[in-house]
Order: structure tokens, then sequence, then C-alpha cells
């Protein structure tokens, strides 16, 4: 017995630490993924028997007009939010500077990504209140009229998503500036020689060598996007009239609330989530392959 | 250094930028700062409307103590705490063990069991949502501040794995294969030489995962129902429907929930970062 340990040790060792791992993460993660794809060809309202329907969840998804919405306002979340990846590299642009309290300051920029979105969905309901908050307060004061973002189904995802932004920025802006110190100093000088500045200096020269920062940047926030959830039920609760749902939520809504327990139907939602969602994660796992590989 | 560094610029411009930080400062923490100043007005100026001129007295300690004293905000912060804690040390200890695994040895499988730890830390929680709330409805912890910490310590060994493999990687392979020629056994090579060496990953790991839990709010509202094991994050949203009259002190619970991580980020700031830019932006 010990001889074999002793003999095969290379072998049986790394299956023996990664046991727990795997195991915690299959019961978890990995099964639960094939559970809901499973139960998405279901019908099934939590309690009761499931009754096998075939695709059907599918086929009432596709005349199912909040679902069309919520896939819409995936969409608007996932193009404004990427804003946040050139919004996040002027921040960092602004703040790469070595003068005197400039790391307070750029901890201080960083802040909102820290707090809890709960907190970032509550302080922004605040600011965008029609009568107290502080947005209608300024756009009063220079004379436009005022409007409730939050209850106005044309604004209202892009008051969300506003809200989204700025922790995000700050997540992409931390990124920036970690990447910003890396920057090798003889290419700027070198593309100062070369008579580059401004503009041209940071696409031909900056840019380039900050393409790992900006790839976790994009990645993050379209992850970020897809996932958003806690601003919408914070905030608007899908409203109004469902005007605010993505995919996440209204996933949420039609397993858990009141509105449903229709666990089959939800499945379903959830399932077209994660193929959108699998086509970045393939991205994703082929970088890594490629870089595995490479190095 | 781009941009030009500030001080080889013209003093005009150098003025300019002075002025420039701490007003984008402010105006970038402007939603914030209107809410600690709504947190310490007194329960009238908030009925009068008054939210943005002269607080009529200052109330901090009043406000700060009445969330305490009259909502279980406290009961929930203790939740949040002993939901975060476990869930750090258990991810941490998994991928220590998962990430030695795939980071020392090379075997057929390697790639594809990292890739399944990558893979399945990026998927949607909705996916997770049903099975999830089953699994703990049978295992008898639902509702139970385990109940989120077993489920917290599973998923973040995706990222953790991730991180600390990558992490392990980078150490020099070669004390690894001196230790083996002296017949030291993969266990005790684990013990004494790798994990010494991986306590920067798991600082970084802990200030992240600390955040990441704390601010859970998704998992929170899944697994559990009423204050029994609620976290601060689904506790102050309740709060927020209860108290629709009372803005000053859900602004003040607000800043008081905001702020371990907030401390958290300030005091270990260099690991935090370290762990946000998965060591990848060097």
């Amino acid at each position: 017995m010990y001889s074999y340990w002793k003999n095969n040790q290379l072998k049986i060792a790394p299956w023996i630490f990664l046991a727990p791992g795997i195991l915690m993460f299959s019961l978890y993660v990995i099964f639960p993924i094939f559970q809901s794809i499973n139960l998405s060809f279901y019908q099934w309202d939590g309690l009761g028997e499931k009754t096998y329907i075939g695709a059907e969840n599918y086929i009432e998804l596709l005349d199912d007009e909040y679902f069309i919405v919520s896939l819409k306002n995936n969409v608007i979340w996932l193009v404004l939010y990427l804003l946040a990846v050139p919004a996040g590299l002027f921040a960092a642009l602004f703040l790469n500077q070595t003068v005197r309290g400039i790391r307070i300051y750029k901890s201080i920029f960083f802040f909102p990504f820290v707090i809890s979105q709960v907190v970032v969905g509550l302080v922004f309901s605040w600011f965008y209140d029609p009568s107290n908050g502080l947005l209608n307060i300024i756009l009063e004061f220079f004379g436009f009229d005022t409007i409730a973002i939050l209850a106005e189904e044309d604004y209202v995802t892009y008051g969300i998503i506003a809200a989204g932004l700025w922790p995000q920025t700050a997540y992409c802006m931390i990124l920036y500036l970690t990447g910003l110190n890396s920057v090798d100093p003889e290419q700027i000088e070198a593309g100062r020689i070369d008579n580059a500045r401004g503009w041209r200096m940071l696409w031909y020269v900056i840019l380039p060598q900050l393409k790992p920062a900006t790839f976790i940047a994009v990645v993050v926030t379209i992850i970020g996007a897809l996932r958003s959830f806690d601003l919408i039920d914070i905030m608007t609760g899908g409203g109004p009239w469902g005007s605010s749902r993505v995919l996440a939520y209204y996933m949420y809504e039609k397993a858990f609330s009141e509105y449903g327990f229709r666990m089959g139907y939800g499945a379903a939602i959830a399932v077209v989530l994660l193929l959108i969602m699998m086509v970045y994660i393939a991205t994703i796992l082929y970088r890594l392959y490629r870089d595995e590989k490479g190095g | 250094m781009f941009p030009t560094p500030i001080e080889r610029t013209k003093p005009s411009t150098q003025l300019l930028y002075k002025i420039a930080l701490p007003i984008s400062i402010i105006i970038w923490l402007l939603p914030l700062l209107a809410v600690a100043l709504t947190s310490i007005r007194s329960g009238a100026d908030i009925n009068s409307g008054n939210y943005w001129g002269m607080p009529t007295s200052i109330n901090f300690i009043e406000n700060y103590t009445a969330v305490f004293t009259d909502s279980p905000l406290g009961y929930y912060i203790l939740n949040s705490f002993k939901i975060t804690i476990p869930t750090v040390i258990g991810a941490i200890v998994l991928s220590s063990l998962t990430g030695f695994a795939l980071g020392v040895y090379r075997f057929k499988l390697n790639l594809f069991v990292f890739f399944m730890f990558v893979a399945g830390n990026f998927i949607p929680f909705q996916i997770l949502m049903v099975p999830v709330r089953d699994l703990s409805l049978s295992l008898g912890l639902y509702n139970s501040v385990w109940g989120l910490v077993v489920f917290h310590i599973a998923f973040q060994t995706g990222f953790c794995t991730f991180f600390m493999r990558n992490f392990i990687r980078a150490l020099p392979y070669e004390l690894i294969e001196a230790a083996r020629v002296e017949g030291v056994s993969e266990f005790k090579i684990f013990w004494y030489i790798v994990v010494p060496l991986m306590r920067p990953a798991m600082a970084a790991l802990s200030v992240l995962i600390f955040t990441f839990i704390w601010n859970d709010y998704f998992w929170a509202i899944v697994l559990t129902q009423g204050a029994e094991a609620m976290p601060v994050t689904a506790g102050l949203n309740s709060l927020n429907g209860q108290w629709v009259y009372n803005q000053h002190l859900v602004s003040a619970g607000s800043i008081i929930a905001a702020l371990p991580p907030v401390l958290m980020f300030f005091l270990m700031q260099k690991h935090f970062i370290a762990g946000l830019t998965l060591g990848a932006v060097k």
C-alpha cells in the first residue's frame, strides 16, 4: 500500500488536492447548469409534479413581448455599459500624475466600485427623485423642466445604466491606472522625438501597450452588463410596466415572484441568457488556451 | 510617463490641474455626498422637504444610533459578517488546494479542469438559481447563514482557483523539484514550501472575496426569507421599503452598510488592486 503511494504519488496527489474543490463546484455550479437546461423542457410550479412539455417554453418565449423587451434592454445595457471602458481610460489618464495627495484622489475615485450595488441603487434613486432629487434641483436651477427618470418608460433603462456606469467606470479606471504604470517610458520618449503628441501618442504608442488592460476591462464590463440585476431590483423592480427588465431580472420574476413560480419557463429564459454569455465565455477560454499553448 | 507629467507643463496648466482635481472629485461623488448630508438631517427637515438647504440641526449621533436601536440593521450586519468571513476562509482553503494541483502537476485533464473552473465563474447566476435553491432546501440549509456560506464558497472557488493557479505558475518551479529530489512528500511540499509563498495571493483574494460577498444581493434574496439569515444588502432594501418617510435613517443605514468594504479597501489597497487586476496587468 505504502509503496504504491510512493510510486504513484505524482499521479494521485493532484486528484486528492482537487477533490474537495471539484466536489463543491460540481454540486453547486456544474450540475445545476445541466439541471436548469433540463428543467427548461418542463412545466413546474416548484412544488408539484413536473410535466415534460418539450420545447414549448421556448416557443412561448418567441411570442412573449416582455421577453422581447427584456432582450432589447439587455442589448442596450451591453452597448452603453461599454462606455465605462473609455470613461475609465480618461479618468485614469487624468489621475496618472504624481502631484501631492494623488493617491488619496485615486482611492476616492475608486470608491463607487467598493460599495454595494444596493447602496448605489438607493443613492441614485434619491438622486433621480422627481420632487427632492439633486438631479431635478440642478435641472430646475438651469431652467429645465423636471423629469421623473425612473417613472418614464423611455428613460428608465438609461437612468439605471447611468447608475451602473458609476462603479463600472471606477473599475475600468483602476485597470488602466495599473496598466499605465507599466507603459514603457522609452517608447514614449521615442514617440516624443518623432513628434507624436496628445491623441496621436495615445492612439499609436500608449493604447497598444494597454491591450491587456483593455481586454480585461471589456470582459468584466460585458459580464457585468449581462449580470445586471441588483440595480434594477432596487431602483424600479423592473417597472414601470416591466419596461426596465432585463433577462436576468425577468427570469427571477417568472420563477420566484408573485407573478409566477413558473420554474420551467424561468429556466428557459436563463438558458437564453447563458447562450448569450457563452459567446464571451468561449472568447475568454480561447484566449486562455492560446496563451497556455504559446507560453 | 503618459500623459506628460504635470510638473513639466506651464504654470498655468499646473494651477488649472490642481483646481480641477478637487472639483472633479466632488462632482464624481456628488450622489454619495448628498446621501451623507441627508444622513445627518433631522426628521423635521425631511418632512418639510428641506433636503438641500442648511440642516436645521445636525443629528449625526441621533440618526446613526437610531438605525441600530429602531431597526434590525445591526443584526443584518452581524449576519453579513457571519456569511462573509467563513466564505473567505473556505474559498481560500479550497482554492489553495485546487490552485496547487493545477499549477504544479502536469496531467491530461489539467487544462480541462482549469477551464471548467474559469467558465463556471462567468455563467449567469440565474441558470443556477432554481437548482441551488432546491438543493439548499433539501439539505436543510435554506434561509440559514450556512446555506449562503456553502454556496458562496463553492462559487467563489472558480475565480479563486483561476487566481491561485496563475500565481503558483509564476513561482520558481525549481524549489518544488529540489524538494522532490530530497524525497519530500507532495503534502509536505504543499504545506511547507508552497503555502508560505502564496501569502500575497491569499491576501489579495481575501480582500476581494470579502467585498464581493459583503455586497452580494442576488443570492441573499434567493436563499433567505425574512430577517433570520438576511445580510445587510437585502436588509437595507427591505428597510427602505418600510421607512419611506425616514430617508435620513435609510441614508445613515446605507453609509453604515457601505463602510466595512470601504475600510477594507483603504487598509488593504495594494492587495485589493492586485486582486482586481488579476495580477495580469502588471
